[in-house]
């Protein structure tokens, strides 16, 4: 089915060079430092370096692990109560995501064809153009007398807020779990939108033909076919939002306020403004740790997508 | 099945609604680019000052030549390595590795960035340590990209090779031509359209990113993306309304323009194909 068995045979150094150029590149520069990062997580600190963990005393090894930054980790409720903050948020932005953008991709699917391109041009165009400036324009938009400031407060819609806690007063949107999360379902509804929309694109309406032709509901079809059939979509949309929102930094820092910390800034200001390199090294790999799941999730999906297209 | 007139109605009212919400903030940032306030909610009357103060604007212009360099460095060289990459996993089904090699070039398409950019700096510094180089700025900077523009232009086109008909390099191969011939001939004008959508999007990643290039940059080398991070952390600045107007009207007039060209291409060799199909 794929390249005819010559070309493989016939050109070892070709196929050499055409897997082992990306994959010594992947190994060194992504691999390698994830595996560096681990060790630092266990180093001891001197004055501004760490120490290596395997020195050698007299020709012997010594090898001296530190597992304080993890055991800090655990037991400062800080650290944990972050963590646990960072999968609500990335949680919450997923269902908002999946449920603005699975009606949203369903409707673009079903529009007329020729109209499809246009429609998926106009989700890609945000997309491309700069993530940083359009959640700056958000911090614009929600400051006092900011337009959508006026136009949630016309509507009534900070008072709910408030009173689901999501704000701390009725007038102030920014800096707020509010913000936080609107921000980051803004910047990810695309990737949830654009997994969706193409599986949803490519599904047999004559299912829902037979389904009518069977007694069923255009309801009972859509929850009965048209979901269980999209459900590759689904999972492959909500890990593109989930995995990067639990370890988001630049929202959070422009968006969010001191009552939504999230791991992605801890780290950061364990990096850059405590210049403790072994403990945001143990951030990360706690944080990988979180993320793996879901992660793993992530490739099978990814895979049995591109092995169906065959 | 006919969709009912509400349903039709309901579905139009969501679209809509959808991408005013993905708009909003765009159309924002150009209005409030023009206008002559320092405080972006108050209309005070159309000005193209904040336009005229980018021009002497040193640090904002110093980025954005930083930036193109590097963007442009990481779109060629992603396109190459990922266009690699994509061969190898849709051509060579089995090789030693494969799961490992899929799921590395995946894993930085989700990975949240702070822990790429950790981990690529803390091996850059160990690095430097042990050989003397490389010193931290534009080619740090330039790694960092390359990693994940990589994978994105990886899934573009491998994308692009799952449909391409095999039989066509089958019959090159039975006529003579070397693989490296099927290549340049055969399978590189195939996939040209995929290989131009990854460059430019790979292009305004770079041109985009904020925390990798905060982990990698270092002393003097200080891309658009920080200079413009670095003000909108202190609060609002229409300096940065009116470089964000400039970016905006340049990528979409080259990415609308660029996908009618792939488009364009895209009919053309359809018709070839089917003319040829004809006359055979």
């Amino acid at each position: 089915m794929s390249a005819p068995s010559s070309s493989s045979k016939g050109s070892g150094h070709g196929r050499l060079a055409v897997i082992g150029i990306p994959y010594f590149w992947l190994l060194v520069f992504f691999l390698l430092p994830f595996l560096i990062v681990m060790k630092i997580s266990v180093s001891e600190m001197d004055e501004v370096t760490f120490r290596d963990i395997l020195s050698f005393d007299q020709g012997r090894p010594v090898l001296a692990l530190r597992f304080d930054n993890y055991l800090t980790l655990l037991r400062d409720d800080l650290y944990l109560l972050t963590y646990l903050a960072s999968l609500k948020y990335a949680a919450v932005t997923t269902l908002l995501c999946l449920a603005i953008g699975y009606p949203f991709a369903y409707f673009m699917a079903r529009a007329r064809s020729t109209l499809q391109p246009a429609l998926l041009m106009l989700v890609m165009l945000p997309f491309w153009t700069s993530f940083l400036l359009r959640v700056y324009a958000w911090k614009a938009l929600l400051t006092e007398h900011g337009w959508a400031a006026d136009a949630i407060r016309a509507i009534g819609l900070d008072r709910l807020l408030f009173r689901a806690n999501l704000i701390p007063g009725p007038e102030q949107l920014m800096n707020t779990p509010f913000s936080l999360v609107l921000g980051m379902t803004y910047t990810y509804l695309p990737f949830m939108i654009l997994p969706l929309y193409s599986n949803l694109s490519k599904m047999d309406l004559r299912l829902l033909e037979a389904a009518a032709d069977l007694g069923a509901t255009a309801w009972i079809a859509f929850w009965k076919i048209t979901v269980p059939l999209s459900k590759a979509g689904i999972v492959a949309g909500s890990m593109l939002v989930f995995i990067p929102c639990v370890g988001e930094y630049v929202i959070p820092e422009l968006l969010g306020g001191p009552q939504t910390q999230m791991i992605g800034r801890t780290l950061w200001d364990e990096f850059f403004s405590n210049n403790d390199w072994p403990m945001a090294a143990t951030v990360a790999v706690a944080m990988v740790l979180l993320i793996i799941v879901p992660l793993a999730l992530f490739n099978k999906v990814e895979a049995e997508t591109l092995e169906a297209r065959r | 099945m006919k969709a009912p007139a509400l349903n039709r109605w309901f579905g139009r009212g969501w679209l809509s609604l959808g991408y005013a919400f993905l708009y909003l903030p765009i159309v924002a940032l150009v209005l409030y680019s023009f206008n002559d306030s320092p405080v972006p909610n108050v209309w005070q009357g159309f000005t193209l000052k904040w336009y005229a103060a980018l021009g002497a604007d040193t640090e904002m212009l110093a980025g954005l030549a930083l930036s193109l360099k590097i963007a442009f460095l990481t779109a060629c060289t992603s396109v190459v390595l990922g266009t690699l990459a994509a061969i190898a996993l849709v051509r060579f089904r089995r090789f030693r590795g494969r799961t490992l090699f899929a799921g590395m070039l995946s894993a930085p398409l989700v990975m949240p960035e702070v822990i790429i950019g950790l981990s690529l700096l803390l091996m850059l510094v160990s690095m430097q340590r042990a050989l003397g180089f490389p010193e931290r700025g534009l080619l740090t900077i330039w790694f960092g990209h390359l990693l994940l523009g990589m994978a994105y232009a990886a899934v573009i086109v491998q994308a692009r090779l799952h449909d391409l008909n095999p039989q066509l390099a089958e019959a090159a191969m039975d006529l003579g031509a070397r693989p490296w011939q099927v290549f340049t001939l055969v399978t590189l004008p195939m996939i040209s359209q995929a290989l131009m959508s990854a460059w430019l999007l790979t292009f305004t990643l770079s041109l985009d990113d904020v925390v990798l290039s905060a982990f990698l940059s270092g002393p003097g080398a200080t891309t658009m993306p920080l200079v413009i991070f670095s003000r909108a952390r202190l609060g609002l600045n229409p300096s940065v309304n009116a470089i964000a107007t400039l970016i905006i009207t340049v990528v979409s007039v080259g990415v609308i323009s660029a996908s009618a060209v792939i488009a364009r291409r895209e009919r053309i060799r359809l018709s070839e194909v089917a003319a040829a199909a004809r006359a055979g």
